[in-house]
């Protein structure tokens, strides 16, 4: 077989529409869309179709959309830019992605980190009741990236509204593979990964509602401010419209098809014996499967299943070799090493996750041979 | 009961974990068994290892080098 990918989770192939959008940007439109000149009118326009297909596919206003580098800039940009335009709090699950966490640290503010239960999700009392202590903002990721968990972001919108605090929901994983949706999820601001579902690198975007839409929380505002013009009119975003209108149709098909996938891939786990499968039934990420093994090294394993033809993430770390631990598995109570995360997309089917459900018992049983350990 | 003593100093993850599993199969049902351990996801993956093996932590005290995590087999 040949080598498989499952780390759709860090980077997705580019999709062709993504491809060939970009390609005809590149090629056929040389102008800055900031120019009054035919060129750049025709590069604006373009920018601006862009800029309603991607508002439309959020649910945002059509002013309420600004264009980044990719996910990373879009949750700063959320972040520092409610810290410029609103005193107070700052509010983050313990499980929210690095840069959300570094985002809100680097604002200066009071930053609050509200804990997890097992499954990863974050805790409705804990958070109602930091926020009576008063917040700016509330982080809040739609998916979790190192095990999918689904949080229960509705839930969490009402104690915002209710709180005052504005809500940002980091869409990075779920963007593209399930609905997003501003109103529907209840929140303030949401950003997005192109990298992760197939609308190329380098390109993310953050989205605010338009019913919040006010100077109160339009960080493009502040942003503009700070880095002049760039924010909302760089010239690489043009790729993202073609994307978004042609894949939409499709997400149900895929998200079912990535479904039964996960289940079938997160079926074959416990042929390892010992083996914990994070995150919840049936409301997690369609894409994502994760699990530890007790007893192996987790970059161990994933160098044992790369040599075996399989690319896979782990958050494992050891503390005293190459770092800290995943922050996500600290934060759940569950095992910090011998993690595995396998992330699905387009090219992974049937076949793919059988062949992997056995590599990954294979290469726990060589790992633990190795180190003189039988499970059981 | 007597308890064991394992050394996992200068031992990181999960090896100080596969020396506790080791030990705790080697006693009876009942007994203490203590890791010391300079590792600090011992402090993470040993309460943890309790629970999905269904024995029981007693919990985490100071030594002069590292930590004694205690535990004691419960099944």
């Amino acid at each position: 077989m040949p080598r498989v990918y499952l780390d759709h989770a860090s980077a997705a192939p580019w999709h062709p529409a993504a491809l060939a959008a970009t390609l005809h940007v590149a090629t056929e439109l040389p102008g800055d869309p900031a120019r009054a000149h035919a060129e750049g009118r025709a590069a604006r326009d373009l920018l601006e179709a862009a800029r309603a297909a991607v508002a439309g596919a959020l649910g945002a206003g059509a002013a309420g959309v600004a264009f980044t580098s990719g996910g990373t800039e879009a949750v700063h940009l959320a972040v520092r830019g409610v810290a410029a335009s609103r005193p107070g709090r700052i509010v983050s699950s313990a499980v929210e992605h690095t840069a959300v966490h570094a985002a809100a640290d680097a604002t200066g503010a009071e930053h609050v980190l509200v804990g997890v239960d097992r499954l990863g999700r974050v805790d409705l009392d804990a958070l109602a009741a930091t926020l009576r202590g008063g917040a700016a903002l509330v982080n809040l990721q739609h998916a979790n990236h190192e095990v999918g968990t689904l949080q229960p972001v509705a839930e969490a919108a009402a104690l915002c509204r209710e709180a005052g605090a504005l809500l940002h929901v980091d869409a990075c994983q779920t963007a593209g593979r399930m609905p997003v949706d501003l109103a529907a999820l209840g929140a303030d601001l949401v950003s997005v990964s192109g990298a992760k579902f197939g609308a190329g690198r380098g390109i993310g975007a953050l989205a605010w509602s338009p019913a919040r839409a006010s100077a109160r929380c339009s960080p493009a505002t502040s942003a503009r401010g700070a880095a002049g013009r760039a924010w909302s009119t760089s010239p690489a975003s043009p790729r993202w419209p073609r994307r978004c209108s042609r894949w939409a149709p499709g997400w149900r098909r895929r998200r079912r098809a990535a479904t039964a996938c996960a289940g079938a891939c997160a079926a074959g786990w416990p042929r390892s014996p010992d083996v914990e499968v994070h995150g919840p039934d049936g409301v997690a990420a369609p894409h994502i499967v994760a699990a530890s093994a007790l007893y192996v090294e987790g970059q161990a394993l994933l160098a044992e299943l790369d040599r075996t033809g399989f690319a896979v993430h782990s958050g494992s770390s050891c503390a005293t070799t190459s770092g800290e631990p995943s922050h996500v598995l600290v934060a759940m109570g569950a095992l910090t090493h011998g993690h595995v995360r396998a992330s699905l997309g387009p090219g992974v089917g049937e076949p793919e996750v059988d062949a992997f459900a056995a590599a990954v018992t294979a290469a726990v049983t060589t790992l633990r041979t190795r180190a003189g350990v039988a499970a059981g | 009961m007597g308890g064991v003593v394992v050394d996992a100093l200068g031992e990181s993850c999960p090896v100080p974990v596969i020396m506790l599993a080791r030990a705790v199969a080697g006693v009876a049902v009942g007994t203490e068994v203590v890791v010391v351990s300079d590792d600090p996801g011992a402090a993470l993956d040993i309460p943890v290892w309790c629970r999905m093996k269904n024995q029981t932590y007693l919990g985490e005290e100071p030594a002069p080098a590292g930590r004694r995590y205690r535990v004691r087999r419960a099944t």
